[in-house]
């Protein structure tokens, strides 16, 4: 096994997401306009999850959606095909400030791919990302409004972002492909 | 997957692992879609998965995405089709490819050009994909050794037509919950129908129980190698089916007459208000169409609302979405760095 190093456990990972909450109320004041849109896949049960957070921090439901990017992708000739996952908006995304949830930020293409998925369904008023880890070296100008951590990595490095939801336990890992 | 439990994947709260220690299933690497016969089970099954999301970006106000953006596909038509030819252009208009329409009446291939040479030209046009349908069959495979496109069959003489095929599994799948022990009658024309060869590869493959009927002239003994059943008695065959499909008479691929008037085979193997009351009351009906009315299935029971025969269009266009954009994936790793 290549090795690997803890970087956020369960702890940490629900602090990241509590102050990323904070951070949304506090940039918008009008809950009522803001819907959370994960990311398929490592971003839906996080958009879950903040939505749970936002939800009681403004005492009322925050729309949440899961935005499947794969027939947006840049590099859809240069790889297997995608599995393909559902997209659900339930909701009208005109004039909303959607909030992009993803549990990686890298290259910045799955983000760019997500922007123009998103707008197949309208024009929101405004779009924010919200992401657990920057993890750097980015190939486009895109940056994230909400960080829950910023981690410098090697590109022979992976991050993988394990979440309950999918069996197990919290942990965000590093581990190093060699 | 049950309806209810399809309802429950497309809720946002339910979603799958995403545990990125565990690679995406690499379950499609082909270049092209020559038959059903040669796929797995599993490529067949990530075929309907990948159309269940197609499907849905047929029903949003902006039908199209750029998967296919900048990529040509041609549409090789020397068989006349209307209805696939028209699904797989507007397959392709919502991928956002660019398309050549090219059909024999109005070809090279009326003047001798060989059918080699006609790809080969097609090609030199830098075409990513070309779609063929050719009263030979095997002449995709052909085309697939020969060029350097993917090729999609859309339908080779008597030998297959595994896109009908699949939008037939899907539908099925998507009314029945599953294919695994459905029983399926194939009934009418088998000996001259590429749609029943394809569909016995993939019903068989998928788990369903396959019965085929008809006159004895067009429904052979020797099907039963492709491990399906096979009747000459339509009331047997249609009793216990969860599936009745309905297959045309292929007046163009016959040579000679294999039964002797339309009439006869109207009132000896046609569907009519008297056998579908003897067959079980949740039995959906289908035909991949263009229906004779009251040759192989009378009017009223095309029109009813156990007829699934629509459906199969609208789903023929997201199978046929599925189809371009797996075939056009690459050779790269499919697992994609998160960001």
């Amino acid at each position: 096994m290549p090795e690997a190093a803890l970087i956020l456990n369960s702890q940490a990972i629900q602090r990241a997401l509590a102050r990323i909450a904070h951070e949304i109320v506090e940039r918008n004041e009008v809950s009522g306009e803001i819907a959370l849109v994960g990311i398929q896949r490592g971003g839906v049960p996080m958009a879950h999850r903040l939505s749970t957070l936002l939800s009681g921090i403004w005492g009322q439901p925050v729309p949440t959606g899961a935005l499947d990017v794969s027939m947006h992708r840049d590099d859809l000739d240069r790889r297997v095909a995608p599995n393909v996952q559902p997209t659900v908006l339930p909701f009208d995304v005109n004039g909303k400030t959607v909030v992009l949830v993803d549990d990686v930020l890298f290259s910045g293409r799955t983000i760019r791919a997500a922007m123009d998925a998103l707008n197949d369904f309208g024009r929101p008023k405004c779009i924010e990302l919200a992401v657990l880890v920057d993890r750097g070296h980015r190939e486009l100008p895109i940056k994230a409004d909400f960080v829950g951590k910023n981690l410098p990595t090697a590109l022979n490095e992976n991050v993988h972002v394990r979440l309950s939801e999918s069996g197990g336990v919290d942990e965000v890992v590093l581990q190093r492909m060699d | 997957m049950d309806k209810c439990e399809d309802s429950q994947l497309y809720h946002p709260s339910i979603h799958q692992s995403s545990n990125p220690t565990i690679p995406f299933l690499v379950s499609w690497t082909r270049k092209h879609l020559l038959d059903i016969e040669s796929l797995t089970a599993d490529e067949i099954v990530t075929v309907l998965d990948t159309a269940r999301a197609f499907k849905a970006v047929g029903e949003r106000s902006i039908k199209k995405v750029p998967a296919l953006r900048g990529k040509t596909v041609i549409n090789l038509f020397v068989e006349p089709s209307t209805r696939t030819r028209i699904s797989f252009e507007l397959a392709e208009q919502r991928l956002s490819a660019d398309i050549i329409n090219f059909t024999a009446e109005a070809s090279s291939l009326k003047k001798g050009e060989t059918l080699k040479d006609t790809a080969r030209n097609l090609e030199a046009l830098n075409a990513d994909f070309i779609v063929i349908r050719h009263s030979a069959s095997g002449a995709p495979h052909f085309l697939s050794r020969v060029l350097n496109s993917s090729i999609i069959n859309a339908g080779d003489g008597a030998h297959e037509h595994p896109t009908q095929a699949l939008l037939d599994t899907f539908t099925i799948r998507e009314r029945k919950g599953q294919i695994r022990g459905l029983k399926v009658t194939i009934l009418g024309d088998i000996l001259y129908s590429r749609v029943a060869r394809s569909d016995i590869w993939a019903l068989t493959k998928l788990g369903a129980e396959v019965t085929l009927c008809g006159p004895s002239t067009l429904v052979p003994r020797a099907f039963e190698q492709m491990g399906c059943r096979v009747t000459h008695n339509v009331d047997e065959a249609v009793r216990e089916a969860d599936i009745i499909n309905l297959l045309r008479i292929q007046h163009e691929r016959q040579r000679k007459s294999m039964f002797p008037s339309l009439n006869e085979y109207s009132s000896l193997f046609g569907l009519n208000a008297a056998r579908l009351a003897n067959t079980k009351p949740n039995a959906l009906i289908m035909h991949p169409g263009p229906i004779n009315r009251g040759v192989e299935i009378d009017s009223a029971i095309a029109d009813c609302d156990r007829s699934l025969i629509l459906e199969q269009v609208t789903n023929g266009l997201a199978v046929r979405m599925a189809v371009l954009f797996l075939v056009n994936g690459g050779k790269g790793p499919q697992e994609v760095a998160a960001g």
